[in-house]
C-alpha cells in the first residue's frame, strides 16, 4: 500500500466531505444490518443497495437513530396497531411491481410504473428530523426526490389547490385493514403550496438501501414539519384536486388530527402535551428534547402560514 | 384438609415470587436493553399494565369468595392489593425520573395539558391511603373506618381505565378490556348491595 505524505495529496483525491458522510452512513447501516441478522426473527435489510447518492439540499448534518430503532419501531396501522408487530407483519407485503396511478387536476394523467417514475428523478439524501405526534422523535437518513419535481412533470391545471396520497388496499395482506382503526384504505393530503414545497419528499430508500416493507415501501411520503402520520407510506394514487381532502385520522378523530397537522409545542394534542419529546435511540437517562415549531423547519416553512391561526387551522 | 400454618407460609411465599416475577423480567430486560426503540415507553406499559392486573384481581376477590365460598382468597388479600401500590408506584416512578428528569415544570406543563396524566396521578393518590394502611395494626386502629376508606379501590379503578383509555390514539381493544373487567366486577357489588338492602328492608 503506498502511503502519501500529506504535502503529495492533489485536493482531487480529498475525499469530498458529503461522500466521507454517505460512507459513515453505509458502515452504519451495515452494522445495522449485521446487529439485526443475529437476532432471532428480526428483519434484516433489503439486498438493494443505493451507491453514491447525493446529499441534497436542507439535509441537515443531525446524529442519525439506529437503522434498528428506525426500522423495529413503525405506526403501521395497516398491520397492527402494535409497533414491532409491524415490522414482521409487513414482510407479507409485495412490493414490486409497483404502480402509482396520478390523477385529478392534471394535464397528464395515467398510471405509472414505480420505475419509471423512478428513472426520472435523481435520488437525493436528506437527514431529516422526523416527529410522532405521540410525542417521540427520531432522525432518518432518507434517499428520494422532492415531490414537486414529480408533480410538475405531470403539469397540474390551475384548480389544483391540494393533493390527496392513497395507501394500498389489500386487507388479505394488510391485515389491519380488516379492522375499524381508521376508515381504510388510508388517506393523506397536502395543500398545493406544501406539496411543492422543496422539503417535501417523496422517499424510496432510507440509510443508503431500499425502504424497509415496516417502513412505506416501495414509496412513501416525508413531510419532516407535521407529524409523522402526514408521511403516508405504500403510496398507490396520487390525486390532484380543487378541494381539501378528507384525510384517515382527520375522520377517525376530527378534534384531534387536524388537516395540516404541523409540529407545534405551543398547541397541545387534545389528550397529551405536545412541548417535549422523547429521542429514540437515547439512553434511559437522557432528558426529553424540547419539541421545535414546524420541527425546526421553521426558517423554511412558517411563510406557508402567515396569517393562519395555527390554533384553529392544527 | 386444611393446609398446616407451615404450608400457607410456604404458599404464600410462592405467591409472592410469582407476582414479583413481572418485576424481575422487567429489570432483566433493562439491564439486557431488550425493551426496543423506546424502553421507557416500555416500562411505563408494562408496569401499567401489572397494576391495572393486580387491580383487576384484587377486585375480583370478593366476588370469587361470594361465589364459590372459599374464604381462603382473604389470606393474599393484602399481599396482592399491595403489589397493585408497588406497581403503580413505579409506574409512577419511572414517569416522574426518567420520562420528566425529575422537572417539576415539566410535571407542571403535562398534567396541565393531558388529562390523562391527571387521571393517573388521582389514581395513585386514591392507591396510596389504602397501601398506607394495609398493615393488620392500621385496620385494628381504624375499625369500621377501615373498610370504608379501603373502598377507594372503586373510584381508583374507574379512573385508572379512563387513564388507559385516555392515552391511546385509535385502538381502544385493549384498554376497554380492562374497561369491561372493572364494569362487570363494579356491577356485581352494587347488585349485591342494592340486595342486601332489600333483605334489610323486608326484614326490618
Amino acid at each position: 500500500m503506498l502511503i502519501k505524505e500529506s504535502p503529495n495529496i492533489a485536493s482531487s483525491e480529498i475525499t469530498d466531505q458529503s461522500v466521507f458522510k454517505a460512507r459513515r452512513q453505509i458502515i452504519k447501516a451495515a452494522m445495522g444490518i449485521s446487529v439485526a441478522s443475529m437476532l432471532p426473527n428480526s428483519v434484516s435489510a433489503t439486498d438493494k443497495r443505493y451507491q453514491n447518492i447525493p446529499v441534497g439540499p436542507y439535509s441537515q448534518d443531525l446524529q442519525v437513530t439506529d437503522f434498528e430503532d428506525v426500522s423495529h419501531y413503525t405506526n403501521y396501522y395497516e398491520f397492527t396497531t402494535n409497533k414491532t408487530d409491524a415490522t414482521v407483519l409487513a414482510q407479507g407485503l409485495q412490493t414490486s411491481p409497483w404502480q402509482v396511478k396520478i390523477d385529478g387536476e392534471v394535464d397528464k394523467p395515467g398510471i405509472y410504473n414505480l420505475e419509471d417514475i423512478l428513472k426520472d428523478n435523481p435520488l437525493q439524501q436528506r437527514i431529516y428530523r422526523f416527529r410522532c405526534v405521540e410525542a417521540w422523535s427520531m432522525v432518518v437518513p432518507w434517499i428520494g426526490f422532492p415531490l414537486g419535481e414529480l408533480l410538475k412533470k405531470f403539469q397540474p391545471t390551475s384548480r389544483a389547490k391540494f393533493v390527496e396520497f392513497t395507501t394500498l388496499y389489500n386487507p388479505r395482506v394488510m391485515i389491519g385493514q380488516g379492522g375499524d382503526s381508521l376508515p381504510w384504505p388510508y388517506r393523506e393530503g397536502l395543500r398545493i403550496d406544501e406539496a411543492m414545497h422543496p422539503l417535501t419528499l417523496l422517499a424510496t430508500g432510507m440509510y443508503d438501501q431500499e425502504l424497509p416493507k415496516q417502513n412505506g415501501a416501495p414509496l412513501r411520503l416525508v413531510v419532516p414539519w407535521k407529524y409523522g402520520f402526514k408521511s403516508i407510506k405504500a403510496i398507490v394514487r396520487i390525486r390532484l384536486l380543487e378541494s381539501m381532502p378528507a384525510t384517515a385520522w382527520n375522520q377517525r378523530a376530527p378534534g384531534e388530527y387536524g388537516f395540516y397537522a404541523n409540529v407545534n409545542p405551543e398547541v397541545p394534542h387534545p389528550r397529551w402535551s405536545q412541548a417535549r419529546e422523547r429521542m429514540l435511540g437515547a439512553s434511559i437517562f437522557t432528558p426529553k428534547r424540547r419539541t421545535e415549531k414546524f420541527n425546526g423547519y421553521g426558517e423554511q416553512v412558517a411563510a406557508l402560514y402567515r396569517g393562519m391561526d395555527l390554533k384553529k387551522f392544527f | 384438609m386444611q393446609p398446616s400454618k407451615q404450608a400457607w407460609g410456604l404458599i404464600k411465599l410462592a405467591v409472592f415470587i410469582v407476582c414479583l416475577t413481572p418485576f424481575l423480567l422487567l429489570c432483566l430486560d433493562t439491564w439486557q436493553d431488550n425493551l426496543g426503540a423506546n424502553p421507557i415507553e416500555a416500562l411505563h406499559i408494562r408496569l401499567g399494565d401489572w397494576a391495572l392486573r393486580f387491580l383487576c384481581l384484587n377486585l375480583f376477590l370478593s366476588p370469587y369468595k361470594h361465589l364459590t365460598g372459599q374464604h381462603w382468597v382473604n389470606r393474599f388479600r393484602r399481599m396482592l392489593g399491595l403489589y397493585c401500590f408497588f406497581y403503580a408506584f413505579m409506574h409512577l416512578l419511572v414517569y416522574i425520573v426518567l420520562d420528566l428528569s425529575l422537572s417539576s415544570q415539566a410535571l407542571l406543563d403535562e398534567i396541565r395539558e393531558s388529562p390523562y396524566i391527571l387521571f393517573g396521578l388521582i389514581t395513585f393518590v386514591l392507591l396510596l391511603p389504602m397501601a398506607m394502611t394495609s398493615s393488620k395494626n392500621m385496620q385494628r386502629r381504624l375499625g369500621k373506618n377501615w373498610k370504608r376508606l379501603h373502598s377507594l379501590i372503586y373510584p381508583a379503578a374507574i379512573t385508572a381505565v379512563l387513564h388507559y383509555i385516555l392515552l391511546v390514539k385509535s385502538d381502544l381493544n385493549e384498554p376497554l378490556i380492562y374497561a369491561d373487567i372493572v364494569l362487570i366486577l363494579l356491577a356485581y357489588r352494587l347488585i349485591r348491595h342494592i340486595k342486601k338492602q332489600r333483605i334489610m328492608v323486608k326484614t326490618s
